[in-house]
């Protein structure tokens, strides 16, 4: 349904973009995450059409909507693309009311036609009753679901959504990224979300692709960025974890300080050919995640505790190493540790993710 | 040994008494109120107890032409002014084309030349007599010129002068709106052309018709245009009552009616207020590309932009340093030294006063700030909506009594006769000054008050500043600004004030303003132009001000 193919854009000779490509299939969620500043906002304004492109394509359905080539870039207008964008601020028109909002995309429908469709939109998003309401009336998130309606009303191929919770408290934020997810699968519909927080991406997007510095890092789905990032940036940036300094042994094993590690070693060592075939000694820095290690009391591996967060379900433990190294560990919230205190810990790693050195 | 501080007594609280803590406020603002009801009341007295002749002479010969003129006035200025000024809001805030940056603070240069200026420099350019008619007869053989003199050339000219009002506001309005807005429409399948018409315009229409009140109020308060183009109105109908007919008495009944039609601009006004109250929360970010005009539309735009600022400022401003310097050896003398001095006079000591009673006014309101105080501060700022000629009667009328009053009760005291005390001094100029202007001086004053947040009191208290500490350690260093534009602003407006200065003046005290109005009167361009360029050079002053504390440079 959406297509980017090598797509680059630059500011003067600094670029934002480079060759960025990724496919959304009809009725899927894709999600471009990344720190402010990694491109993610414009590649977005690209493909509402708002920005112009310095290289590549951009396809919605089977129509070339961004193109360069030859050197001449070729644009449609964005309001001929048939994209909903729902934006950060919402940009509701204050000067109209939530239904005259919502019908605004619709002038060329006959007016009953019309009205229906506003009806059925607005009780989609659950805000029949506040039909007549100015924006300025309505609380934060209901602004938001006037944001989306109004997107939705012209039957848009494709939704963009730029940082559309960003604006709202915490509890709000995950209750309604679920809310939208439902109503977009409810509708089938295609969506691109833009967003720094991977709360929200996790809980809306199928695909996500992490940016930094105007790449895609990673196109993947949810589970794989956070157990198989293929770069320390990924690995980094989804979730929480350390990397501990370790040895190959060989393709299936790696040791570190906390022991020898079992399972395929890939990442971006293996990518390469290079672990499986390099000699033994190939130094490599292992990603352990807090729910890697397991405390156990009956373990002899000590570590002690240095830092303590508690999360309600679980602390997060910050434990020194004999070595002097420092690991996250996840523990249930009834074992209450002090800090200086030394437990006991064990590995309970299943895929080994390592970059090399 | 260690000892527990002190529990403070309560003797080192300071509890304030609530009665007192609202006296004060609630003084100064009714007396500052009273500066708009006395004159508006003592014109509407005449109303009350019209004398027949009057109203007979005044209808049946001088009413229809005033109706007449002064709503083709209003309809033409207010058309022009709105379609003008909302334009070149529109390209200087959301365009791009060539010299947009410049004409982003040059379209706002008028206000620096009076209306009445920019009409005699243009009647004496295209008059018969005029340079450029003379220019066209000798060396083309043209002999038609725009007929300058006509109701066409006087709502041009007042446009010229008074479409900043509009430009001003509206351009505000649209810079604060964001391009997002225009981003949603267009993402809604709507085009640009069409979103500026569906969205853009209708948020910016309260701004846009708060300029347009501005200028219209003008338009009814001009004096000085009208007089040069002899183009009968209220104001020159009330000048002559009172000058040429000496009755005072029809002088405030037309007041009266003129009052009628600044009442439904205040109206006007007032619904553009209240519907603001969304124009606020469009306050969207802006970030997004300006529309890059191509080719011939952005010929267009800067031809546009290059003609309005040619007309209203540049060709206006050129002429007069040529006639100036043309007059200057024969016409410059030390009458010259006397004009400038009592307009500076008067300027400063109007600027200091309109200044004080807003601060003081600033203050009454943040001490109590509720619904009644906000009305009350409106209602004393409700003097600019006033025109000159009337706030003259409204004051001169009372003054005039309390004079009788004084000089009636001297002589049967004393049996010695005494002249005017309060009527014919600078007294009653001030007070009318004072209320014209205060809004002037006021908006800034607000506005700066504002911007010291109720936290930064309590920051500078728990620091241990209060009182007049925090007065002089906080406020007036943060109100330094404001008040020098609220100053700027006023001594600019009193001297380019024409009507009060006109009608209030001591005997024989001429300033810059009287002496241009005496000039033009007698079809005296060049020896009018020595004057009327101090004006202009001291009136840009406050435009540099404006442009440099507001958003016209991006």
């Amino acid at each position: 349904m959406l297509a980017l193919e090598h797509v680059a854009q630059s500011y003067g000779s600094k670029p934002i973009l480079s060759d960025v490509s990724f496919v959304l299939s009809p009725g899927q969620i894709g999600c471009l995450l990344g720190p402010s500043g990694c491109g993610k906002t414009t590649a977005l304004r690209l493909i509402a059409g708002f920005e112009q492109l310095s290289a590549g394509e951009i396809r919605i359905g089977a129509e070339i909507v961004s193109a360069f080539a030859n050197g001449r870039g070729h644009s449609l207008l964005p309001e001929q693309r048939r994209v909903g964008l729902v934006f950060q601020d919402y940009a509701l028109f204050p000067h109209l009311s939530v239904a005259k909002n919502v019908a605004f995309g619709l002038s060329a429908m006959p007016a009953t036609d019309r009205r229906m469709r506003v009806a059925e939109m607005l009780d989609l998003v659950g805000l029949s009753h506040e039909a007549e309401a100015y924006p300025h009336q309505l609380s934060g998130g209901q602004q938001q679901r006037v944001a989306l309606a109004r997107a939705l009303a012209p039957r848009p191929r494709l939704l963009l959504l730029d940082e559309p919770f960003s604006n709202l408290d915490v509890e709000l934020r995950e209750k309604l990224s679920l809310e939208v997810r439902d109503i977009l699968k409810q509708e089938a519909i295609t969506a691109l979300l833009v967003t720094h927080d991977q709360h929200e991406a996790f809980a809306m997007a199928d695909n996500i692709g992490v940016m930094n510095k105007g790449v895609i890092q990673q196109w993947d789905t949810p589970y794989n960025l956070y157990h198989q990032p293929i770069n320390r940036f990924v690995a980094d940036f989804i979730g929480q974890g350390v990397l501990l300094p370790g040895e190959v042994l060989n393709s299936r094993q790696v040791e570190i300080e906390l022991g020898v590690l079992e399972g395929s070693v890939d990442g971006d060592c293996s990518d390469e050919g290079g672990c499986t075939q390099c000699d033994l000694g190939c130094r490599v820095d292992v990603l352990i995640r807090p729910d890697d290690i397991i405390h156990d009391d009956d373990s002899l591996l000590m570590a002690e505790v240095e830092r303590k967060a508690f999360r309600g379900a679980d602390f997060l433990y910050t434990l020194k190493l004999p070595g002097g190294q420092r690991v996250l560990a996840q523990v249930d919230s009834h074992h209450n540790h002090a800090i200086g205190e030394k437990i006991g810990i064990r590995l309970g790693v299943d895929h080994v993710v390592a970059f090399r050195k | 040994m260690i000892t527990a501080e002190k529990a403070p007594v309560a003797g080192a609280f300071s509890f304030v008494s609530n009665a007192s803590s609202r006296f004060g406020p609630w003084t100064v603002a009714l007396a500052l109120a009273l500066l708009t009801l006395i004159p508006v009341t003592v014109v509407a007295l005449a109303m009350l107890d019209p004398d027949q002749a009057i109203w007979d002479h005044l209808w049946r010969h001088v009413l229809p032409e005033l109706l007449v003129n002064t709503l083709w006035l209003v309809i033409g200025v207010g058309i022009g002014v709105t379609v003008l000024g909302t334009g070149l809001a529109w390209l200087t805030a959301a365009c791009e084309f060539p010299g947009r940056k410049f004409f982003s603070w040059a379209l706002l240069l008028p206000l620096a030349l009076p209306a009445y200026v920019t009409a005699f420099v243009w009647i004496g350019l295209l008059d018969f007599t005029g340079g450029l008619a003379t220019w066209l007869r000798d060396s083309w053989d043209i002999t038609w010129t725009p007929p300058i003199r006509s109701r066409g050339g006087v709502i041009l000219v007042m446009v010229l002068a008074l479409y900043p009002y509009v430009y001003l506001t509206a351009r505000t309005a649209f810079q604060g709106q964001g391009r997002r807005l225009l981003e949603a429409a267009q993402s809604l399948g709507v085009s640009r052309r069409r979103a500026f018409f569906r969205v853009a315009l209708p948020i910016a229409r309260p701004g846009i018709i708060a300029g347009l009140s501005l200028a219209l109020m003008e338009t009814l308060a001009d004096f000085g245009t009208v007089s040069v183009f002899n183009y009968n109105t209220f104001t020159t109908a009330i000048y002559k009552a009172w000058f040429s007919m000496f009755s005072l008495p029809a002088a405030s009944q037309l007041a009266t009616i003129l009052i009628f039609f600044v009442l439904a601009l205040v109206m006007l006004e007032q619904l553009s207020r209240n519907s603001a109250h969304y124009a606020n929360s469009a306050r969207g970010s802006g970030g997004a590309r300006r529309i890059r005009l191509g080719g011939a539309n952005a010929a267009m735009a800067t031809g546009f932009a290059s003609l309005v600022f040619l007309l209203a400022f540049a060709i206006p401003l050129i002429q007069l340093l040529i006639w100036t310097s043309d007059i200057m050896v024969s016409d410059l003398d030390a009458r010259y030294f006397d004009f400038a001095w009592h307009s500076l006079l008067l300027a400063g000591l109007g600027a200091l006063l309109v200044v004080s009673l807003a601060l003081a006014l600033g203050y009454a309101q943040r001490l109590q700030p509720t619904p009644g105080m906000q009305l009350t501060a409106r209602l004393a700022t409700l003097g600019y909506a006033l025109p000159g000629a009337v706030l003259a009667v409204g004051f001169y009328i009372p003054v005039a009594g309390i004079d009788n009053l004084i000089i009636d009760t001297w002589r049967d005291w004393t049996r010695q006769e005494i002249g005017q005390v309060f009527g014919g001094t600078l007294f009653v100029m001030l007070l009318a000054y004072s209320t014209r202007f205060l809004a002037v001086g006021f908006g800034p004053v607000e506005t700066g008050l504002a911007r010291i947040t109720k936290t930064m009191d309590e920051a500078a208290q728990v620091l241990g500043t209060t009182g007049m500490k925090r007065l002089f350690r906080v406020h007036l260093p943060m109100l330094r600004a404001p008040l020098l534009a609220a100053a700027a602003l006023a001594f600019v407006d009193i001297m380019k004030e024409l009507p009060i200065t006109l009608m209030t003046r001591p005997f024989g005290w001429d300033t810059l303003a009287t002496r241009v109005f005496e000039m033009t009167s007698e079809g005296e361009w060049e020896r009018a132009a020595l004057p009327a360029v101090a004006i202009c050079l001291v009136g840009l002053l406050p435009i540099f001000f404006l442009v440099k504390h507001s958003d016209a440079r991006t």
